[in-house]
């Protein structure tokens, strides 16, 4: 510590150069920390807030009224959310579509667990078909085109969601056909029923509890 | 073991190899090690700053933190009268963190006058702002004048009744210079009253025109003060002796001896700062006030109306003048005083060191002055005493302002008359 | 050096708390901090107050996260225009309705302990005394004239006031009982107030806690800087 005989900045012959160095580096990270931790509530600060979160609830619906071969569209998430109840026939030309379809087993993860079956629905309302109705392509909301056959769409079409935008095709259970620019299936949201004619989009939680 | 060491080292230049040879590259086409040698590596400072010297330093961290704190606010915030309000509470509810950043911001204002009022002060203790630094001093003062539109346009944004009622009295103020003076105060506002017209456009002021004015005063700033050099508690041009290195023997480089030393004093003035955000944000009202979280109601004042805490001095000299426009003149003078300062001193020494008393008690009685006008400024009107005393608060006010011009205006005979000390060879 | 920074922080807290608005009410600590007590307030403020007043800035989900009561609880015993937890604390009670009844619509509430202050709530939900000029048949001691009738009555009784004369100060005597006496009202009250405090500032209930952490990562700080700037400057003579 005796320091006074040194003449000028950077001549000290006692400067002990490691202790230097140590605390030098040991600043270096502590500062580094310090701004890790000062930056992480800007950055969190972009998430969703709660107002958004709020808006982006659970939709509750009443499905009784639901007409076989109807659909309805909702908001869920600024999204429009469908919901088609299927008629008996429906859901057998899902069986016949299989061969000019992309992933008709559902193996790739655009729907809830529960939903990766050949109906893409819950197993209790098989014919209740929710989907997401945005295109898996480059966003447009198909249309719904249940008449078939219309060989101007598709020379197999058994009724399904046509993309005006770029010609994607889908069927009645969302699954995309081979051909078209889109490459996936239809996006199913999370969604359960409270009771027999409750549905609710945008929540699944009693599924996972249970 | 060491064999695969070697090896590798072999195959791999140093890093420092790499980036010397990246820093060349830029060296050769842009001034980057110059400049950092310059104004930082090799800008030399006298070796005896004191306390008193960690304010720039501090001005320019807190400058910072109101820029990027700001930017994250302007994401969520709403520049109407109709949802500005609401979207505050949302930043400080709804949004993650949003609270903090809020504070950081509020806390922030504040606590840029608190260390550019000690900056300055620093200025007059130790004739900072004499031959050569009188450009340093007048573009300092535009910094702060600068920085007072800007915190009084920024107050008004959260569109509380505190920041509509202040906007309204502060801008009725031009109503009072003579002819188009009316015309002027509805030109500012934009309307018959401050409304969201008003708002609208003290937000734009406030998030980009304001803070580029007041970046480029600081690169200004400090360019004219790296060209003269730093002042310093003994008031001694240390360029009169030069080593044969051509450095000055009694500076030492600013980088690393004043970065390390200003580290030490950003991080207690972080904590200074951080226990107000995090224990009184408010500060008791003083850096928001209750007044503030009701939304704007142009149909009833607050009851107690005063300005946030650093523009008090000039608000009490305000009241204190019975006229309108001789009021408004006043207060705009008292402010425009310092940027006479360089030449209304004529004092034979810089540093209070080797003033005589003469100045010492004009110093003293001018910070006297300045703070007992800052806390009348708080105070209402309506009292026959302050702080006990059988005085009414508007005549303290006026006594006060008169010490406070004094200080100024019989500047130039005073430091003459004043009876200096010799001025050592060396910094002490 | 060291004089510097104790002038400056004196300075700092003696201006603050000398500006302190609440200084001529007096009022008891109230714990903003125990989560018992802000569940209790709680169920004060929704069953008593959110009928008529919103705190249209605050979300149920968020308090009844921090207050740390589950959702269904929450629904049950607290949420009565919506049952939707996202949603704002709003009012079933119609503004031009309200305005009818009581002159003008009842403030919302979200930000009132800041905007009035802890101790001048707790006042004035202690001030009611019987008035039979008011419309509402009661006054307030720290809010003349109030529009708002005293809602607290069942649970506090009613209260007249004795005017001050020769003998004594003014003073307040209790002319009938409510469900609770002094004591437990007065209980009531700071947590009605405890819970509206936390109501205006719901960040407040982790900050400090934070600032703890702060303080100490920046405390560690500080001796690492004054050690790094202690050895760099053994180069400078003196």
């Amino acid at each position: 510590m005796n320091d006074e005989t040194i003449s000028g900045p950077g001549s000290s012959l006692d400067v002990d150069a490691a202790r230097r160095r140590l605390l030098g580096t040991a600043m270096g990270a502590m500062a580094g920390t310090g701004a890790v931790a000062a930056a992480w509530p800007f950055l969190a600060s972009m998430r969703t807030s709660a107002k958004a979160e709020a808006l982006g609830a659970p939709v509750e619906t009443d499905i009784s009224t639901l007409q076989p071969g109807e659909l309805r569209t909702y908001e869920w998430r600024g999204k429009p959310v469908w919901v088609l109840k299927r008629t008996p026939d429906m859901l057998e030309t899902l069986k016949q579509n299989d061969s000019y379809l992309r992933d008709p087993k559902s193996s790739a993860d655009q729907q809830p667990p529960y939903a990766a079956n050949e109906e893409r629905a819950r197993s209790d309302h098989k014919d209740i078909f929710v989907a997401v109705g945005i295109c898996t392509h480059l966003g447009c909301s198909p249309m719904f085109k249940p008449q078939h056959p219309a060989p101007e769409i598709h020379p197999h079409w058994q009724g399904g969601f046509f993309c005006p935008c770029h010609g994607s095709k889908f069927d009645l259970a969302g699954r995309v056909y081979q051909g078209v620019p889109a490459p996936l299936n239809l996006v199913i949201p999370p969604y359960r029923y409270a009771g027999a004619t409750t549905l609710i989009i945008g929540d699944d939680e009693q599924e996972k509890t249970a | 073991m060491s064999q695969i060491k070697s090896s590798r080292i072999v195959k791999k230049p140093p890093l420092s190899e790499a980036a010397a040879g990246l820093l060349a590259w830029v060296d050769s086409r842009f001034p980057l090690t110059k400049t950092w040698r310059e104004h930082v590596s090799e800008y030399y400072a006298p070796r005896n700053f004191n306390f008193w010297y960690y304010f720039g330093s501090l001005a320019l961290l807190v400058l910072v933190n109101q820029i990027v704190t700001g930017i994250f606010l302007t994401m969520n915030y709403k520049p109407s009268a109709t949802e500005a309000f609401a979207s505050i509470e949302y930043i400080m509810r709804d949004v993650s963190w949003g609270w903090l950043i809020r504070y950081m911001h509020s806390t922030g204002a504040s606590a840029f006058f608190v260390v550019i009022y000690l900056h300055m002060f620093r200025g007059l203790l130790y004739g900072s702002y004499r031959k050569p630094r009188e450009l340093v001093w007048l573009v300092g003062m535009g910094i702060y004048l600068c920085l007072m539109a800007e915190a009084f346009m920024g107050y008004l944004l959260p569109w509380g009744n505190m920041s509509f009622w202040g906007a309204q009295v502060i801008i009725s103020l031009f109503g009072a210079v003579p002819v188009v003076g009316e015309g002027l105060a509805q030109w500012i506002r934009g309307d018959y009253v401050v409304s969201d017209v008003t708002l609208n456009r003290f937000f734009a002021l406030h998030v980009i025109g304001l803070p580029l004015a007041l970046l480029g005063l600081v690169v200004l700033h400090l360019l004219a003060l790296h060209e003269v050099g730093s002042n310093n508690p003994d008031g001694i041009d240390i360029k009169k002796k030069l080593g044969a290195d051509g450095h000055p023997i009694e500076g030492v480089p600013f980088h690393p001896y004043y970065t390390v030393k200003d580290i030490v004093g950003a991080v207690v003035f972080l904590m200074l700062v951080a226990a107000v955000i995090f224990f009184e944000p408010t500060f008791g009202g003083l850096f928001l006030e209750h007044a503030n979280f009701t939304p704007a109601d142009p149909l009833l004042t607050p009851p107690e109306i005063a300005p946030v805490w650093y523009f008090t001095p000039f608000y009490a000299i305000l009241r204190a003048v019975p006229n309108k426009l001789f009021g408004v003149i006043l207060m705009g003078l008292a402010v425009m005083s310092f940027f006479f300062l360089p030449w209304l001193d004529r004092g034979k020494v810089l540093s209070i060191r080797y003033r005589g008393w003469i100045y010492k008690s004009a110093l003293a009685v001018f910070v006297l002055s300045f703070l007992g006008l800052g806390y009348l400024g708080t105070q209402p009107v309506t009292t026959d005493s302050v702080l006990g005393l059988p005085i009414a608060p508007l005549m303290a006010a006026r006594i006060l302002a008169v010490l406070y011009f004094g200080f100024f205006l019989l500047m130039p005979i005073y430091t003459r008359l004043d009876p200096s000390k010799p001025v050592p060879e060396s910094l002490t | 050096m060291r004089a510097g920074w104790m002038l400056m922080m004196g300075c700092l807290l003696g201006s603050g708390l000398a500006t302190a608005q609440e200084a001529h009410l007096s009022a008891p600590r109230i714990d903003t901090h125990n989560k018992t007590v802000l569940q209790r307030g709680a169920r004060l403020f929704h069953n008593y107050c959110l009928s008529c007043h919103s705190a249209h800035f605050a979300r149920y989900q968020r308090m009844g996260e921090d207050l740390g009561i589950p959702t269904e609880q929450l629904k049950a015993n607290l949420m009565f225009t919506t049952n939707k937890p996202g949603d704002t604390m709003q009012v079933a009670l119609r503004p031009q309705d309200a305005a009818a009844w009581f002159g003008k619509p009842p403030p919302d509430l979200t930000l009132t302990a800041r905007y009035r202050g802890k101790a001048w709530l707790y006042n004035y939900l202690k001030g009611f005394y019987q008035d039979d000029k008011r419309p509402f048949g009661v006054n307030n001691a720290v809010f003349p004239d109030v529009a708002m009738p005293h809602v607290l009555v069942n649970l506090e009784g009613l209260k007249r006031r004795v005017p001050a004369d020769g003998k004594g100060q003014e003073r307040y005597e209790q002319i009938s009982p409510g469900l609770l006496d002094a004591a437990a009202y007065d209980r009531a009250v700071r947590d009605l107030v405890a819970y509206m405090s936390y109501l205006a500032e719901p960040a407040g209930l982790k900050r400090p806690r934070l600032g703890v952490w702060v303080l100490i990562f920046l405390g560690a700080m500080l001796i690492l800087a004054i050690l790094l700037k202690k050895e760099v400057w053994k180069d400078v003579p003196h």
